[in-house]
């Protein structure tokens, strides 16, 4: 995972939009790897501290709109487990900023690509 | 249950410093349900080690285990395999089983990566308050049911004292009740105040002599 | 000259007393300024204990140096610091010395105070130590064992008759009562309807005790919001806060003088309790105008 964005993506959601952005031909940065989940309630504080302990330069994870979530409550999990792995890592001395939640819709190609694109561009300028 | 609450990462840090292969081990009874040392929190730590010391250049291996009852010399032993290939153990159960761990392996370093701080019951999710001192002489039929060791941040046993807060909150933290405020109020709502309105003499502090031993006779 | 406070309790109409509370360090300059200040003026000093879970200079040391100087002294004793024995053999001691009085607290928390990491031991509280100087005026100890020389102590205790719920405090009011107590200085009291309410639970209970009503001037706003905070048994109430804030810059002082002083007229006047004991914490020095200004010197 060597300075990879790993993107933990909702199926319902944002999984759906970063296929669209895809078809579409937008343009994504070149380390994105997408994970397809059930529900961004899926992903697990572990996963995102073990992403960033083999190699990943930040772990997104990235679901459906407030109050839309298909399992009524996953991506309000996933904010909370977001927030407390930022915690858990600023404890160590590694910046929480790398892991982060956001929301989207199916049918949203473009916001996609800019949050992972502002992602990268946030990457950049840290590694400068 | 026991409570415990896992130690500030610098102390933690601190006390495996020297060490490069570690076993954290923990316990699938209380500490897990309180959400401090059982598989799922022995799992983060050791993710948070090998961070921390990844970026400070002194590369550290864990092992991790979660064993049923950290306090059980029996399933201790279990351990023995993984205990006989690291330098160090880092316990995330409580007291008592970090030092049943530490008995068993007599010969390697065990670490506390949690304090142990109370006996308690959850008052909401994830929330424990502490209810019970572990005096050896239980009061609780003359106050209705609440411990005045410990509800009462002084121990008293003709409480309250002068200094309780309004509304009956306490005056060390006024995010608590007053324990004999709540004494009050259960025993008023069960017409027994007159429990409350007896004279308690000293209490027998040597009820208990540390450290305490007791012979059970299996029924 | 000091007279026997026990009797100034029973032939007195309205009796005054105040707190000196000791400095932090071994140089007793101050307490004896206050000493010389108040001996007079007062039925007797009442030596504060490690107070607020402040280490001070101990209680039994300045009443002693109360007692050189011909004044009359009122032990505080609480049961933060020391267990069951060391309680009984400082109480020896202090009888031995010429101590005769006795006022019988559970003590603030180690919380309020500066060592605050410091072991509390509560062995024992107020009840508990009421009946223990019963005993040791019995001749006896605790576990029933004869004394070699007793102890004959007025005893003293405090009652807080603003707590909110006030029920349960009553609870233990009438516990001390009955275990018998010669005297009550309240925790501060703004509000004399409180006062009122308080005495006639006490009354109801116990004729004979002694109740004094105590006085803890405010200075100003701020400080009673602090104080409301932070210190144990006091509450401020809102219209003495606003009173004190609407005082002139700089008469904070004068208003918190002023306010003790008309509380502790009306009490007297209409006949509320049996006198008012004074907390000046830090201003022991200005003790005198609000005898004053109350119409007692």
């Amino acid at each position: 995972m060597n300075g990879e964005i790993i993107a933990f993506c909702c199926e319902h959601s944002a999984y759906a939009a970063a296929d669209a952005a895809g078809k579409q031909g937008l343009h994504s940065p070149e380390k994105l790897r997408v994970i397809r989940v059930p529900c961004a309630g899926r992903v697990d504080i572990i996963h995102m501290l073990k992403a960033l302990e083999e190699g990943a330069a930040a772990v997104l994870v990235l679901g459906c709109e407030d109050g839309l979530c298909q399992h009524l409550t996953g991506n309000v999990r996933a904010k909370e487990r977001v927030k407390y792995s930022g915690m858990l890592l600023t404890e160590v001395g590694i910046d929480g900023g790398r892991v982060g939640m956001f929301n989207l819709a199916a049918n949203a190609p473009h916001k996609f690509i800019k949050i992972v694109n502002e992602v990268n561009e946030r990457i950049k300028e840290r590694e400068r | 249950m026991i409570v415990a609450e896992r130690k500030p990462m610098e102390e933690i840090l601190q006390m495996i410093a020297p060490y490069k292969k570690v076993l954290l081990a923990g316990c699938a009874t209380c500490v897990a349900i309180c959400w401090t040392g059982g598989e799922k929190e022995v799992g983060i730590l050791a993710s948070q080690l090998r961070l921390a010391r990844g970026k400070e250049g002194s590369k550290i291996d864990t092992v991790e285990a979660t064993v049923e009852r950290q306090c059980e010399k029996e399933m201790v032993e279990e351990l023995r395999d993984k205990v006989k290939g690291v330098e160090a153990v880092l316990s995330l159960a409580c007291g008592a089983g970090i030092q049943t761990l530490a008995e068993v392996f007599e010969d390697k370093p065990v670490f506390p990566a949690v304090n142990t701080t109370f006996l308690g019951s959850p008052e909401g999710e994830g929330v424990w308050l502490e209810n019970c001192g572990a005096c050896g002489d239980c009061f609780l039929d003359r106050t209705g049911g609440i411990c005045p060791m410990v509800r009462c941040a002084k121990g008293i046993l003709n409480g309250p004292c002068g200094g309780t807060r309004k509304g009956g909150k306490c005056e060390i933290d006024p995010d608590k009740d007053c324990g004999w405020v709540l004494i009050y109020r259960r025993l008023e709502k069960q017409g027994r105040l007159d429990l409350m309105r007896k004279y308690y003499p000293p209490k027998n502090f040597r009820a208990v002599k540390r450290p305490g031993k007791m012979k059970a006779i299996k029924a | 000259m000091a007279r026997d406070f026990r009797e100034t309790l029973k032939t007195k109409d309205f009796v005054v007393t105040a707190e000196a509370a000791p400095i932090k360090g071994s140089s007793v300059e101050r307490s004896l300024e206050h000493i010389e200040l108040l001996k007079d003026k007062v039925d007797a000093l009442n030596v504060t204990d490690n107070q607020s879970s402040v280490m001070r200079y101990p209680s039994v040391g300045v009443c002693l140096l109360i007692k050189e100087h011909g004044g009359e002294a009122v032990l505080q004793v609480t049961c933060r610091d020391r267990n069951r024995l060391a309680i009984q053999a400082d109480l020896l001691f202090a009888w031995s010395r010429g101590v005769r009085n006795v006022l019988c607290l559970t003590g603030d928390s180690i919380d309020v105070g500066d060592h605050k990491e410091a072991k509390p031991v509560f062995d024992l509280e107020s009840v508990q130590l009421i009946h223990l100087v019963h005993t040791l005026n019995s001749g006896k100890d605790m576990t029933g064992n004869e004394l070699s020389g007793g102890t004959d102590f007025c005893i003293g205790t405090t009652a807080t008759p603003s707590a909110d719920p006030i029920e349960p405090q009553l609870v233990k009011v009438q516990k001390k009562l009955e275990a018998g107590v010669d005297f009550i200085q309240t925790q501060a009291v703004y509000d004399l309807d409180e006062l009122k309410r308080f005495m006639e639970f006490v009354r109801k209970h116990d004729q004979k005790v002694k109740v004094l009503l105590g006085i803890v001037p405010v200075i100003g706003a701020k400080m009673a919001q602090y104080m409301n905070e932070n210190v144990p048994g006091i509450f401020v109430p809102q219209y003495i806060i606003d009173e004190l804030a609407q005082a002139p810059k700089g008469t904070g002082i004068n208003k918190g003088i002023e306010i003790a002083a008309r509380l502790i007229r009306k009490a007297k006047e209409d006949k509320l309790c049996d006198g008012a004991h004074i907390m000046f914490i830090g201003k022991e020095e200005r003790v005198p105008e609000i005898l004053e200004a109350a119409g007692l010197l």
